[in-house]
Formats: structure tokens, C-alpha cells, sequence
């Protein structure tokens, strides 16, 4: 059956949107990209749109050259890897628990996890407990308090519920305990929900930088996030002089020939990388992950 | 009560046997309650103990202290922020900001789930869906960084556009002028997540028997009337579930797109919401009682909302709980 005219108006109108949408959503990442890798006073007399004029890479060799940045990396890097292992590890563990029915006091349990969903203490309470506990300033900030995430314990839970009773029954029949049945049988068979939980978790460690903004003062701990936030900051207020520490300004002085403008630019890119590399994992996976939630809900 | 009696007569232990019994049980499962108890210690400290903290607001905590060990003031705080200047304009931004992000932001995703679903050439659908799904995953430092570059006044992308286009005779200096903020705020924050948005309409839509379309289709249905009498109501109830988180959330509706888009001091007039003023009273000014106070009074206002919004829903029969 052929479209009427009327609706052959509506598909072309949709087609359009798309297609206005998508590029308006890519451009600025691949203008970001290209003013990234062209000269920098090149590319203050304007006109760079989505191809270099002066290629050249000089730009991110002073990033990498950037002591304050490449720490900044290497802390991004290092709380990531340890806050997404430790988070899933014990994060499964408490769902394991959670998930037996035999658990004594498990609905009291849930109680407890749930109100937490709905009401919490707010930033400063939060704030002053972190100082009391001695976390100001310390990697640990990073890692603990975000060691348990009620709601990737509901979706794990959710997800254990549903393996075969069979399994773990044979398991404990071959001798093994709670522990031994988690790691040897269960969490082997859980790798799309461990990839599922494990992507978001990671991607909300490498992007995160309000708390560090807040709880780190020492700038060799501070994410490359932070630091970024602070040189736009300072880039947006006197368009000129970035705040890079004086190692980074004389080669700004050395290379005349970089601005602040490319600089960001290049930085930028540095802190998206990880995460356009993981992005097609991320797609494979999280559709699935949303769903999952979306159903707790 | 026969039920009871029964009961009774099926359960001769005493009431200290079955302590005993359910103390026996623990122990001998002792290794499964290892694996919760330390997770339960971990969110009492860090979800618990803040609770309590709120405490605060109604003393005036000095640092050092406990939760509970500084001189209570009752109101003190909640009255000096009515009485504030910062209380009138931080409410307007924030009932604003809140309001526009809710009536532009919510229905975005839909509109682009239905118009997704209208498109045939499925290698089309995947390009766009995966365009649009990334800003979710960039960190609104980042994002904000692109924003600004876009907008700048040297050679920003927008400028340019709009001078080739003959619309503007000189550069505009977008993130410094107060009368573009909102629209800056809003178009990001859409921009940022109608694809994401769109995947949980996307799977209810999926979920929509082929055959009504087809039955539609036969009756002489247009396909604009099959998305408005097919599509829309079957996915309604989904629709309806994300509109009351949405409701609840309309006061908490995110700061960090605000604290890297209104860097300069000129939009704080028009920038500064309940969440950022907490932010600064509290952090930057060391007020912790005051600042507590503020954030409090948010979220009494937002449970609030929420409860009007299911109630609502409740009596067109897609509540929450």
C-alpha cells in the first residue's frame, strides 16, 4: 500500500529532523577535534570549521608535556580502574547475599537499601562526614563511599534471581560454601551484567569532578576533569591566559604559535578519548543496562 | 484469632527458645551475612549518618562538633533565608529553570522516539541513534567546554553561521549576556540527552503489536493518525511512570550544567538555583548550618511534588506506588 501525500510530507520532515539533529549533535565534537589540530593562531583568525588549515600536532605535544595534566590523567585513569573493580566486586558480593533466600532479616535489609533511594542527607552533611572521616584530600574519597551502589545491587539481584535454582544446588552439593558457589559459578555466568554495570560505573568514575572539585585540594589528586573545568573556567573569564602551571606557560612562550583556545581544545580531547574508545562497548551493552532499570523503577 | 491459636499450637518453643534458635541460625550462616553486613555498614555510614546530619540546619554547628553537639537555634536559618535577597531570585531561577528543562526536556525524547520509529531504513535508525546517544556519556565539563567554543566570540562556530547568514553585524558574546542563559541551558541539556532519552520509548514502542498497524493501516489510517490513536496510548504508561520521577526531580534538576555554562559572574542573576547556592553559602562560605537549611527546604519540596504527582497519577491508574 503507498503513502499518501500527507504522509510522504511527514517521512521527509522526520528524514530531515534526523539528519539536521545528528549533524548538530557531531559537529561541535569533530570542530573540537579539527581546532585541536590546527595551528593555534591559525586558528584564531577564524574560519576553521571541519578541516585543519595548519595541521599539526603541537598542540597535544604540550598537553603531554603538561606535568599537571598528565597527572591529572593518571589519576583519572587509576581511580577508575580501582573504583570500578572494587565497586562491581563488592557490589556482586552484596547482591549474592541479598539474593538468597535463606538470609536472615533480608527484608529488613531491603528496607534499609531502599530508603536510601529516595532520601539522603544532602551535599553538606555529606561534605562535613567526609572531613570527619579523614577522606579530604585522600585517593580514598574516590573509591569507597562509591563502593556500594544500591541500585546496581537491585539490577545484579534481579539478575541472580534468575539463574537456574539447579546450579547452585549442584555446587553446594560438590562442597561448595556461599563464597565458593558466588565465585565459581554464579559470577562466571554473569559477564553481560557485570559488562552492563561495569561500563557505567566507569564512565561515571572518568567523568565525575564536582566531588573532586570539592573534596581534593592537593593538585596532584585532583581527575583531569577537575583541572579542565578549572582552565575553561579561567579561559571563559579573561579569554587569554589560561591557568597552566609554569611549566606549561613557557612552552606557551617557546611556541608562540599556541593559544589557550587550541590548548583546551587538545585537552579535551585527551579526557574524551577513553571514553569514545569504550563508546561501542558502551552501545552494545547498555540498551540492555537501561532496560534492566527502567524496570525497577 | 483461629489463625493465631493454630499457630500457637504448631509452635510450642518458648519465646526465648526462638531467639535462641534464630541466634543458632545466624551463626551457622554466618558466611552469607558476611556478605551483606559490611555493604550494610558501608551505606549506613555513608547514607545514614548524612541523614542525621541534617540535623544541623536547625543549630549552629561549629566545626569539629558532632551532628548534635552545637547550640540549637529551632528556624533561625530557614527564616534568614526567607529573608534574604538571594531568596527571591534563587527561587525564580530555580521554579524557572526547572519548569522549562521539565516542559522542553521531558517531551524531547518522546518525539524523537515517535519519529525514530517512522523511519524504515533501519542502517539510517542505527546511525542516528548511536549520533545521538553520545553527549550522554561526555561529562558536562566537556560539554561545556564544546559550548563554549561554539558560542565564542573569536571564530565560534555560531558567530560565524550567523554572520556569513548576514543576521548579526558583530560577534555576540552568547555566555555573557544574561538574556541568553536560559535558552543556552536548555537547548544544552536537550542537545545532551534526547537520544539517551528516547531508548526506553523506543522499547515500549517495540513492544506494539505489528498487526493494529497493519488493521489500522487497511481501515485507511494515515500513518500520522496511527502514531496519534496506536503509538502515543500504548506507550503511556511508561510515559506516565517517567513524568512523576521526572516531577520529583523537577527541583534537582541537575547543577553542574549550570556551574560549567555560567562562569561568568554577570549570569548569576539569572544562573543561580537552590542547588547552586548551597554550593557556594555552603562550601565557598563555610555556613554549613545555613547552607543545610537551604538544601533541606529543597527537599521537603521535592518529596512534596512527588507525592501530588502520584496521587494524580493514582487517579488515572498509573501510579508509582
Amino acid at each position: 500500500m503507498r503513502d499518501s501525500l500527507g504522509d510522504r510530507i511527514m517521512v521527509t520532515f522526520i528524514y530531515m529532523f534526523l539528519i539536521l539533529l545528528s549533524v548538530s549533535t557531531l559537529y561541535p565534537f569533530l570542530n573540537a577535534i579539527v581546532i585541536s589540530l590546527n595551528e593555534g593562531l591559525d586558528t584564531s583568525k577564524g574560519g576553521i570549521t571541519l578541516w585543519p588549515r595548519e595541521f599539526t600536532w603541537e598542540n597535544y605535544s604540550v598537553v603531554f608535556q603538561d606535568e599537571r595534566l598528565m597527572s591529572g590523567f593518571f589519576v583519572s585513569v587509576l581511580r577508575t580502574v580501582i573504583g570500578t573493580v572494587t565497586a562491581i566486586l563488592a557490589t556482586a558480593i552484596f547482591s549474592y547475599g541479598m539474593s538468597r533466600r535463606e538470609l536472615m532479616g533480608r527484608k529488613y535489609y531491603m528496607i534499609i537499601c531502599i530508603i536510601t533511594m529516595y532520601f539522603g542527607g544532602g551535599l553538606i552533611p555529606t561534605f562535613l562526614l567526609i572531613r570527619e572521616l579523614g577522606l579530604m584530600n585522600s585517593f580514598w574519597v574516590y573509591i569507597i563511599p562509591s563502593l556500594i551502589s544500591v541500585w546496581n545491587m537491585i539490577i545484579f539481584r534481579t539478575f541472580f534471581q534468575g539463574l537456574p535454582a539447579g546450579l547452585e544446588e549442584s555446587a553446594k552439593i560438590d562442597g561448595c560454601g556461599n563464597w565458593g558457589t558466588l565465585f565459581r559459578v554464579v559470577l562466571p555466568l554473569s559477564g553481560p551484567v557485570i559488562a552492563t554495570l561495569a561500563l557505567f560505573t566507569a564512565v561515571g568514575h572518568w567523568n565525575e569532578w564536582f566531588l573532586a572539585s570539592i573534596y581534593i585540594s592537593d593538585e596532584k589528586l585532583l581527575p583531569i576533569q577537575t583541572i579542565l573545568k578549572q582552565i575553561l573556567a579561567s579561559n571563559i573569564v579573561s579569554e587569554q591566559t589560561a591557568s597552566m602551571d609554569a611549566a606549561a606557560l613557557a612552552h606557551l612562550q617557546k611556541a608562540k604559535t599556541i593559544t589557550s583556545k587550541s590548548l583546551s581544545m587538545a585537552t579535551m580531547m585527551v579526557a574524551t578519548l577513553p571514553i569514545v574508545l569504550v563508546y561501542p562497548f558502551v552501545q552494545k551493552y547498555f540498551v540492555k543496562g537501561v532496560l534492566v532499570g527502567s524496570l525497577k523503577e | 484469632m483461629a489463625q493465631l491459636s493454630v499457630n500457637k499450637s504448631v509452635d510450642p518453643p518458648s519465646l526465648r527458645d526462638r531467639r535462641k534458635n534464630g541466634f543458632l541460625r545466624f551463626v551457622r550462616q554466618l558466611d552469607l551475612q558476611l556478605m551483606v553486613i559490611p555493604a550494610l555498614v558501608l551505606i549506613f555510614v555513608f547514607s545514614y549518618i548524612p541523614m542525621y546530619g541534617i540535623l544541623i540546619a536547625f543549630q549552629d554547628y561549629k566545626i569539629g562538633r558532632s551532628f548534635t553537639g552545637s547550640p540549637w537555634v529551632g528556624m533561625k536559618h530557614f527564616i534568614t533565608f526567607f529573608q534574604s535577597p538571594e531568596f527571591g531570585i534563587v527561587m525564580k531561577n530555580t521554579i524557572m529553570i526547572s519548569l522549562l528543562k521539565f516542559f522542553i526536556g521531558f517531551p524531547a525524547p518522546i518525539l524523537l522516539a515517535l519519529m525514530l520509529n517512522e523511519v524504515r531504513k533501519m542502517v539510517f535508525k542505527r546511525v542516528v541513534q548511536t549520533i545521538t546517544y553520545l553527549p550522554h556519556f561526555m561529562s558536562w565539563v566537556i560539554l561545556g567546554g564544546i559550548v563554549g567554543s561554539m558560542l565564542a566570540t573569536d571564530n565560534g562556530s555560531v558567530n560565524m553561521l550567523l554572520e556569513r547568514l548576514n543576521l548579526i553585524d558583530e560577534p555576540i558574546n552568547f555566555l555573557s549576556l544574561p538574556e541568553y542563559f536560559w535558552s543556552i541551558l536548555i537547548t544544552t541539556n536537550v542537545w545532551k540527552e534526547i537520544g539517551f532519552g528516547s531508548i526506553v520509548y523506543l522499547a515500549a514502542i517495540a513492544g506494539v503489536d505489528p498487526n493494529t498497524y497493519e488493521a489500522a493501516s487497511i481501515d485507511g489510517a494515515s500513518r500520522f493518525r496511527q502514531i496519534y490513536l496506536i503509538t502515543l496510548p500504548s506507550i503511556m504508561p511508561v510515559v506516565s511512570i517517567f513524568m512523576i520521577l521526572a516531577i520529583g526531580n523537577l527541583l534537582s534538576a541537575g547543577f553542574e550544567d549550570i556551574l560549567v555554562l555560567a562562569v561568568n559572574p554577570a549570569l548569576r542573576d539569572v544562573s543561580d538555583v537552590l542547588d547552586t547556592y548551597v554550593i557556594r553559602v555552603g562550601i565557598n562560605n563555610y555556613r554549613y548550618s545555613y547552607a543545610t537549611a537551604v538544601g533541606l527546604f529543597k527537599a521537603v519540596i521535592s518529596v512534596g511534588l512527588l507525592t501530588i504527582a502520584n496521587y494524580v497519577a493514582r487517579k488515572s491508574g498509573n501510579s508509582l506506588w
